[in-house]
């Protein structure tokens, strides 16, 4: 996985057509996916797969700690040779908990960037909160549908993220304190009366000031067409439909 | 012929998903199970299940175990075994099974330990009620997909 000395190809860095990276797997989104439960693990597996992304699914937060290369022996961060894009992970672990593994990887240097979906079956406020004060980037109530799925990669591929500037230089903290009431209408993607299933620490629809606001937007509503559109390999990703 | 026996057969299926549907015994789960099933991944409704049904028993023989011992007290230990227990339920859309653990949860948190076992017993049929209805469903899919000649991924109804 490995693929050339810890250097960390972006994908805005192809040009039409040319692919620098030596295998296809720098294309996909790679996924890290944390949960105890084995039925659970291949239903998320699955859905990541079905969306086009390569998908890591571990057991344990001490697997996915030693997976990354964050476990406590070795006391270096490295690179992020794996590339890991999104680690998703189940709140109710025996052992290390999902919060806990996400304050591990808030706590590294070089994994601190990837994003960290939560995901519990427990629709508990407090607990909402807690993970997204901790740097949370989202959190999924269960059973995770596609939809759930299709909106986290819009949300966290390297694409969208490299070269938004002024969106890393927002607090996350201030993003993330704020209420989530605000962000629970245009959520849910179903019809169902049935309250969102995934909750982001977007701004809400009160007037804040237009300088970062640029892809959260796609957040609060519906459509379940991914943002960045104009590239060629985003275009390529747009497979199946549900 | 072989193809009224396999339409035949998808019209059973239809019927008898209908039914749990109404029921209230699966949710919307199930079918987004389903539409993940395709070419590349043909029997994974029937993987999965197959999984839930293979943890599903090793749960209820611990919360029968547990519920057995005269001295039991660990209510904690049940809690945890009906958390998995719903968290996989929900999982696979086996909505009437979770929805009893839920109750199951609730005499747990109060200690009442007959409630327990009602609930226990409960979720024990809705178990085996559950666990007939799909191997009937999954039969019926083999046999159709048989008739029809080809492989289809399974029908959303």
């Amino acid at each position: 996985m490995a693929m050339n000395g810890g250097v960390t190809w972006r994908r805005t860095e192809k040009i039409d057509g040319f692919n620098f990276s030596p295998t296809d797997t720098a294309e996909e989104v790679h996924v890290l996916a944390v949960d105890d439960s084995l039925v659970d693990r291949k239903v998320i597996e699955r859905l990541l797969r079905i969306s086009s992304c390569k998908v890591t699914a571990v057991d344990s937060g001490i697997r996915a700690l030693q997976f990354l290369g964050l476990d406590e022996e070795k006391n270096n961060d490295g690179f992020n040779d794996l590339k890991v894009d999104l680690i998703i992970t189940d709140y109710c672990m025996p052992g290390m908990t999902g919060y806990e593994l996400l304050k591990k990887v808030k706590e590294s240097s070089v994994f601190r960037e990837i994003p960290v979906v939560i995901m519990s079956s427990e629709n508990v406020l407090a607990r909402i909160d807690r993970c997204l004060e901790e740097g949370a980037e989202a959190f999924i109530v269960k059973p995770v549908k596609l939809s759930d799925v299709k909106r986290i990669k819009d949300y966290t591929t390297r694409e969208f993220r490299a070269g938004e500037g002024e969106e890393k230089e927002r607090s996350r903290k201030g993003i993330n304190k704020r209420k989530l009431r605000d962000s629970f209408d245009d959520l849910s993607p179903s019809p169902s009366p049935s309250p969102p299933s995934i909750l982001f620490p977007s701004p809400s629809p009160s007037p804040t000031p237009p300088q970062s606001q640029s892809p959260s937007p796609s957040l609060a509503s519906a459509p379940s067409s991914p943002s960045p559109l104009d590239s060629p390999t985003r275009r390529l990703k747009m497979t199946i439909s549900e | 012929m072989l193809g009224l026996a396999a339409d035949r057969l998808r019209a059973d299926m239809n019927r008898l998903l209908a039914f749990l549907f109404h029921q209230g015994i699966l949710d919307e789960q199930f079918l987004q199970l389903q539409q993940l099933q395709d070419e590349s991944s043909p029997n994974f409704v029937s993987e999965v299940v197959n999984i839930y049904f293979h943890e599903s028993e090793k749960l209820l023989r611990s919360l029968r175990s547990l519920l057995m011992d005269r001295e039991f007290s660990d209510y904690n230990k049940m809690g945890i075994h009906l958390n998995q227990f719903m968290g996989s339920s929900s999982s696979i859309g086996a909505n009437r099974i979770r929805n009893v653990c839920v109750a199951f949860r609730a005499a747990s948190e109060q200690n009442n330990r007959a409630g327990c076992l009602r609930a226990l017993e409960l979720l024990e049929h809705e178990y085996c009620f559950l666990k007939n209805k799909l191997h009937e469903l999954f039969q019926i899919e083999q046999q159709r997909v048989l008739a029809a000649g080809v492989r289809y991924p399974m029908q959303n109804i």
